[in-house]
């Protein structure tokens, strides 16, 4: 029984060594004389795209919705599984929490996009010659703008993504104006019902920041980073003025939930209308949609100020 | 003998309970706390000066958490010392013989396929799930090494568990849209706890505290041997089988609510034994009203350790019960080889 065993794994072995040596065998770089390139410094160095990349790849919900907002949309030809927004994206089975390098292989491209390092793709992809670009998740708003100037110019659009920029940094700024400072507000965010929640150094925390809100889990910072899960008596304790929920779409909650869990029906946020029923994808995106989550905050301040 | 230590175990479970209502992550006064509790006596009317929401954090969060934690932990020392009483086995544990792990199973199939949420089918799944990971570990050790002795069982169960953690894995990758609430059961916990859910396990756990506590004396009666035991007139098997589903439900209802949360079953009964003596009819008791005030305890350190944030409850349990189980284990060796 033994030997059979072992010359089925060999068999096997040497099957997959073969197809692999097989597989990413495109490695004609013919890289058009003339066709001009575009070097972009990403999160893994400097990247070198040819001009106009014609078949880009996107593993990231956020990334889509820029490289869509600047007019790159047409050059993109697959995007991962939770690329819900716009709807016209190329929505594959691609993931980009457990990317196959294959896969994405498989669908020729000149860029790929990602915002997340896993399973080591960048260095498998930049093995096979495919130029990837890591943008990582902003952590604060400059970063989120200088992400989107990248994309344009590493697709050929930097006149449109200098325009996104300037007008997202317009939009917040008026909002931010209009609302006027929040006072003595707090706030608390929710990121599922188990109480993950995040404090005011997070990208998210930032933008609540905007207005003056002081987040009520700021004192867990130093004992679980920037996602800590709240404890419940102390979100009770604390009964913030408004409550934010990220978990509508992932976990089903909305004020009528919240309202029933115990001991959250006396919470003034409860009584007195300040929870606010968030849209999962853009609280937690930083991409072109940053400003419709401003504007959400904004009209909360002001209707429990 | 008998009712000294049954009545400081009592004495020590209610100070821990105690205990735990009057710390938190929430400053509650003291007095205001002790009031508030005196209030709810018959016959006794206190103002606590608790503002609603202090009232709420005391009633609505932290009773049933305490009592939760309680009713988790004695299940769990119950339930392995049962397993332990069948298998003839110090080391049985539902954590190490794929009972919890198939409880995971079980819950985790109900929620990806059904969305259901904490209904009757995660209890009665996990249920399922972990009778069924306890026989496969049982029959897998049984075929490994005749009658295995104890370490033969365990290595079972740990394959056992492996596989099933597989299992649990793989429909977790299905269940994307649930994976959040997954991971949260797994990490174990009762901060979820609330009346609602106590009264869903309470009769699970009740119904199977009866039947084990029921069937000490016969498990003292096997432990001398099944030949013995035929002589008496008693079904070694049907006693073995009893036990076995009883402390299966009774870990079931434990793991249905608070995830996994390991090492309760294996560290609480071997402090009994070594303070009590080996009889289950009293091993079994000690071990229900030890290990709630053990895991009283375990919570009370998990939510207010880093307060305002929480611990996860199956790291402080594996924070105490890792370096104990190591110690375990050796005595026992050094007991075959003496």
């Amino acid at each position: 029984m033994r030997p059979v065993r072992a010359l089925g794994a060999a068999i096997v072995f040497g099957v997959m060594t073969l197809a692999s040596a097989c597989g990413g065998g495109g490695g004609e770089e013919a890289s058009a004389e003339g066709a001009g390139k575009v070097t972009v410094q990403a999160a893994n160095g400097a990247v070198t795209i040819p001009e106009k990349p014609g078949k880009i790849v996107s593993l990231s919900p956020t990334h889509t919705e820029t490289l869509f907002a600047i007019g790159a949309g047409s050059q993109v030809v697959a995007v991962d599984e939770y690329s819900t927004h716009p709807r016209s994206a190329p929505r594959t089975k691609l993931s980009g929490f457990s990317p196959n390098a294959e896969a994405i292989i498989g669908y020729e491209p000149d860029l790929v996009v990602l915002s997340d390092d896993m399973n080591g793709i960048v260095k498998a992809l930049e093995k096979v010659g495919v130029p990837v670009l890591l943008e990582p998740a902003a952590t604060n708003l400059d970063e989120a703008y200088d992400e989107i100037t990248d994309l344009g110019k590493a697709t050929g659009h930097d006149a449109e993504a200098a325009e996104l920029v300037r007008t997202m940094r317009a939009d917040i700024e008026r909002t931010v104006e209009t609302t006027g400072k929040a006072g003595e507000l707090t706030y608390y965010h929710e990121l599922d019902n188990q109480l993950h929640t995040v404090t005011s150094k997070t990208f998210v925390g930032q933008v609540y920041g905007l207005f003056g809100l002081r987040n009520i889990a700021d004192e867990a910072e130093d004992a679980s980073g920037g996602y800590p899960q709240l404890s419940r008596e102390h979100l009770l304790e604390q009964n913030p003025d408004l409550v934010f929920l990220a978990d509508t779409k992932c976990c089903g909650q909305n004020a009528e939930t919240v309202a029933e869990r115990p001991g959250w029906g006396d919470l003034e946020a409860v009584r007195d209308g300040g929870v606010v029923e968030l849209d999962d994808d853009i609280a937690s995106r930083w991409g072109p949609r940053l400003p419709e989550l401003v504007k959400t905050i904004g009209d909360a301040v002001r209707k429990v100020r | 003998m008998r009712p000294v230590p049954l009545a400081s175990a009592v004495a020590v479970l209610a100070a821990v309970l105690l205990a735990g209502l009057f710390v938190g992550a929430a400053d509650l006064p003291f007095g205001g706390v002790l009031a508030a509790l005196a209030d709810r006596l018959p016959f006794v009317r206190l103002d606590s000066g608790l503002s609603v929401i202090e009232e709420n954090v005391l009633f609505e969060l932290r009773l049933p958490r305490v009592l939760m934690a309680a009713l988790v932990g004695g299940m769990l020392a119950m339930a392995g010392a049962g397993y332990q009483g069948v298998f003839r086995n110090p080391l049985a544990d539902p954590y190490l013989l794929g009972a919890a792990s198939g409880a995971g199973v079980g819950a985790t199939l109900v929620i990806v396929l059904l969305r259901g949420d904490l209904g009757f089918g995660v209890p009665i799944a996990a249920f399922a799930g972990a009778l069924l990971g306890v026989l496969l570990a049982y029959s897998l050790g049984r075929t490994a090494g005749a009658a295995g002795g104890a370490a033969t069982l365990v290595l079972a169960g740990v394959a056992v568990s492996l596989f099933l953690s597989a299992v649990q894995t793989f429909l977790q990758q299905l269940g994307t849209e649930e994976l959040q609430r997954i991971y949260a059961w797994i990490l174990g916990g009762v901060g979820g706890a609330d009346w609602a859910q106590l009264a869903l396990v309470g009769p699970y756990a009740l119904v199977s505290t009866v039947i084990l506590l029921a069937h000490g004396r016969l498990l003292d009666v096997l432990s001398v041997g099944d030949e013995e035991a035929a002589a008496l007139g008693l079904s070694a098997q049907r006693v073995r089988l009893t036990v076995l589903v009883a402390a299966s439900l009774a870990t079931a209802s434990a793991v249905a609510v608070s995830g996994l949360i390991g090492f309760v079953g294996i560290v609480v009964p071997h402090v009994v034994r070594r303070l009590a003596g080996g009889s289950y009819r009293i091993v079994l008791p000690l071990s229900l009203l030890g290990g709630a005030a053990f895991l009283a305890v375990a919570d009370l350190v998990a939510r207010t350790v880093i307060a305002p944030g929480e611990l996860p409850l199956g790291v402080v349990t594996a924070f105490v019960g890792g370096p104990f189980f190591v110690a375990v284990l050796r005595a026992s060796r050094r007991q075959v080889e003496a």
